[in-house]
């Protein structure tokens, strides 16, 4: 059993307040990962988690007990940098035993031999073991950094951007591998990242920070699907969720600059002036489709096509499958999946 | 107006090659993206045309006039780099206006045409602040203004949206693009990112280890790789490329029950192959999966959220070594990781690759081919 629990933590630096009574519950085996920009008080979390850094007010609990004063070393938490930094001169065998052999552990061997090896296999490294890290790729090394902290079977791994220095193809296939043993192996995992769709991907629940506060807490699908602020809409989703200023009459919601207009769901009460969000995928070409409007641009990815469709003053963003032989001007008609819209207040919360 | 010829052009550096002989004609009004990993000579190449970097061989002709040996300032061509170089004393008026200034343009000419590009930029809010005050996307916005103030007759562009972050170099890779489209001016354009080739290009040249390996439009590029290279470097992630072994008619995979039919427009490349093994390559919008059967079996490995989809990773057969395919899935459906699945293949999408060379199997040619019949003839007949 691990769980990690902060309470009310804030924290001050001398310009600035990084953390504003931020509570969260990262549950045992549970994939946590806290997605923000820059700034957004992130890897001060883990830092205050792993003991590295003091808050000024609130609690640290492990397992319902507060462990506020316990020192790094005694929190039994490991934490994977952006950096990773290994002993060059040692072999990957070496560098994976190196944290069992603090004299504080003192291991038998034959123990750890055991996890090096189940480690290895984990990450598929185990055709590494003998070889210098200093010979190794950017991935690789990433992943004898996590096999280093996995061998110490800590109560949670504390990851901060540990696949953003890996260039694109590299990222994917380790992301797949996290997730694989964070799923497989059954670990606690609190990670950090600024990448959403690595937050997406991994999570079973996401945080999102921005300036020191929490903003919203749920699982992929709540923060894609329910996004409990215009902030948190347009941090998830490539392209960005189209944001539209809308005037309602009765139950119809005018879009300004254009012919669309969109029914206010049933039963509800929103307000007169509201700003919608429509998910690029929940506009359909269609022949029969209410609305039309003139392709801008086009942009093939491969496995998808954003398409820029210009309607009244409005520029819409949707996305279809594979390649398409749709050209600039060409006249479209389209749908809006009107069960998937959202709503935003002038202040853009949600509503 | 400009088309840019490459005649045979190379780049060696003592005895290494960082480009080896190229041709390349850049049409009038095109955009041509260069694309390769760091290294491959794409760089040095639009250096060349630039006039930057002396060729080592070959020829280099702007509208039907050889350049190669002309000074970059009698080309003609505007160079716009990865990070901004603006003047930093002067206000971004004086930035973008200072070309023409050099040149000695009249007062009220200069006026005229920095107001056009300012406005076609959209940064007329901008004009009295320093540089150094201004945002990464609009420092690039200034310096693309300054270059398109000269009405060259060709862009000539080194990563430049390489400094910006993802978001931004979204936003501006499409801001690029609506720009090239209302000037129509010839462009060559230097990328490692295979997102901004495909999403910007007319066409695309794909480099590595100073070779061209292929120059298509980005469908061809993305649908027909010539080699193993291209079609794991274009598509994110890159084609899933599977061993497959041919028995009779049809081609086994990898995991126990794994067979699909030889698609019919490959029969005759596969004769001329005389091996029985071939690299089964298909894009993840080519599978469909399937509850009531499907070809091809394996095991949820792990599960892409992107958002408008999924991406399955798809572990075909058991243990070390085994073979992950991507496939793209309904966003809504669960997946379970270790849950089995099953698959149809779209055959017209299947492309085969000979393992020995890396490069495509050649196949009838038929709508989005690239290779016309009488090349085919030619591979098979060699």
């Amino acid at each position: 059993m691990s769980t990690v629990e902060l309470q009310h933590i804030t924290k001050h630096f001398p310009t600035v307040t990084a953390l504003r009574d931020v509570s969260f519950t990262v549950q045992d085996r549970e994939f946590f990962v806290l997605l923000g920009p820059t700034g957004a008080g992130k890897t001060t979390t883990l830092r205050i988690i792993a003991a590295l850094l003091k808050q000024d007010e609130g609690h640290v609990l492990f397992d319902g007990e507060v462990v506020d004063h316990l020192t790094p070393a005694d929190r039994d938490v490991a934490f994977v940098f952006q950096q990773y930094s290994l002993y060059p001169t040692m072999t990957v065998f070496e560098n994976l035993a190196f944290p069992l052999r603090s004299p504080k552990r003192r291991l038998p061997e034959v123990e750890i031999r055991r996890r090096v090896e189940h480690a290895a296999e984990v990450l598929r490294i185990g055709h590494l073991l003998n070889r210098k890290t200093a010979r190794l790729s950017g991935g690789e090394m990433q992943r004898v950094a996590i096999g280093r902290a996995i061998v110490r079977q800590p109560r949670i791994f504390l990851m901060d951007e540990p696949l953003s220095n890996l260039d694109a193809k590299l990222r994917e296939a380790l992301r797949a591998e996290l997730q694989h043993m964070q799923k497989t192996q059954g670990n606690t995992v609190l990670f950090v990242t600024h990448d959403q769709i690595e937050a997406l991907t991994l999570a079973d629940r996401i945080a999102v920070l921005d300036h020191g506060r929490i903003i919203q807490i749920g699982t992929p699908a709540d923060i894609y699907d329910r996004p409990a602020t215009t902030f948190v809409a347009t941090l998830v989703g490539t392209p960005r969720i189209n944001l539209l200023p809308a005037v309602r009459e009765n139950s119809t919601y005018y879009v300004s600059h254009s012919e669309l207009h969109l029914p206010m769901p049933r039963d509800r009460n929103l307000p007169v002036q509201v700003q919608v969000g429509i998910r690029p995928e929940d506009i359909r070409l269609a022949a029969d489709g209410p609305f039309a409007g003139t392709v801008a641009l086009t942009e093939p990815l491969g496995i998808e096509t954003i398409v820029h469709i210009h309607t009244g003053q409005q520029t819409l963003l949707s996305i279809l499958p594979g390649m398409t032989d749709l050209k600039r001007n060409d006249v479209v008609r389209f749908h809006i999946l009107t069960e998937r819209l959202h709503f935003f207040d002038t202040e853009g919360r949600r509503v | 107006m400009a088309t840019i010829e490459l005649k045979q052009v190379a780049k060696r550096f003592g005895q290494n090659w960082a480009v080896k002989p190229m041709d390349l004609t850049v049409q009038d009004g095109e955009f041509l993206c260069l694309l390769g990993p760091s290294g491959c000579g794409k760089t040095t190449t639009l250096r060349m045309i630039s006039g930057l970097e002396a060729v080592t061989e070959g020829s280099i002709w702007l509208n039907g006039r050889n350049v190669t040996w002309e000074h970059p300032s009698k080309r003609d061509i505007a160079f716009v780099f990865q990070f901004y170089a603006l003047y930093p004393h002067l206000s971004v008026w004086e930035n973008i206006a200072f070309p023409l200034q050099a040149e000695g343009e009249k007062k009220e000419n200069i006026h005229k045409r920095v107001a056009e590009v300012v406005e076609i930029l959209r940064i007329g809010h901008l004009l009295r602040q320093r540089p150094g005050r201004l945002s990464g996307g609009d420092q690039q916005r200034v310096a693309l203004a300054r270059a398109l103030v000269r009405r060259p007759a060709a862009f000539l562009m080194d990563e430049p949206l390489g400094a910006l972050d993802a978001e931004l170099r979204e936003s501006m890779r499409a801001e690029i693009k609506q720009l090239h489209i209302h000037q129509h001016a010839t462009t060559v354009y230097v990328t490692h990112d295979q997102v901004e080739a495909m999403a910007m290009s007319d066409r695309i040249v794909v480099m590595s280890a100073a070779e061209v390996q292929q120059i298509g439009t980005p469908a061809q590029v993305y649908y027909d790789p010539t080699n193993l290279f291209v079609a794991r470097f274009i598509g994110s992630p890159g084609m899933n490329l599977v061993d497959g072994r041919l028995e009779g008619d049809r081609i086994r995979l990898p995991g126990t029950e794994n067979v699909i039919p030889i698609p019919p427009a490959y029969r005759p490349g596969l004769q001329a192959l005389g091996s029985a093994e071939v690299i089964v390559g298909f894009r993840p919008e080519a599978a469909m999966l399937s509850s009531d059967g499907g070809l091809v079996q394996g095991e949820v490995y792990a599960v892409d959220m992107h958002g408008a989809y999924k991406l399955l990773h798809v572990s075909l057969g058991n243990g070390a070594g085994n073979t992950i395919v991507h496939i793209r899935a309904d966003r809504l459906a669960p997946y379970a990781i270790g849950s089995p699945v099953r698959f149809h293949l779209n055959m017209d999408m299947v492309r085969l690759f000979d393992p020995k060379t890396e490069k495509a199997i050649p196949r009838l040619s038929e709508g989005a081919t690239v290779m016309s019949v009488s090349d085919l003839a030619r591979e098979v007949g060699r």
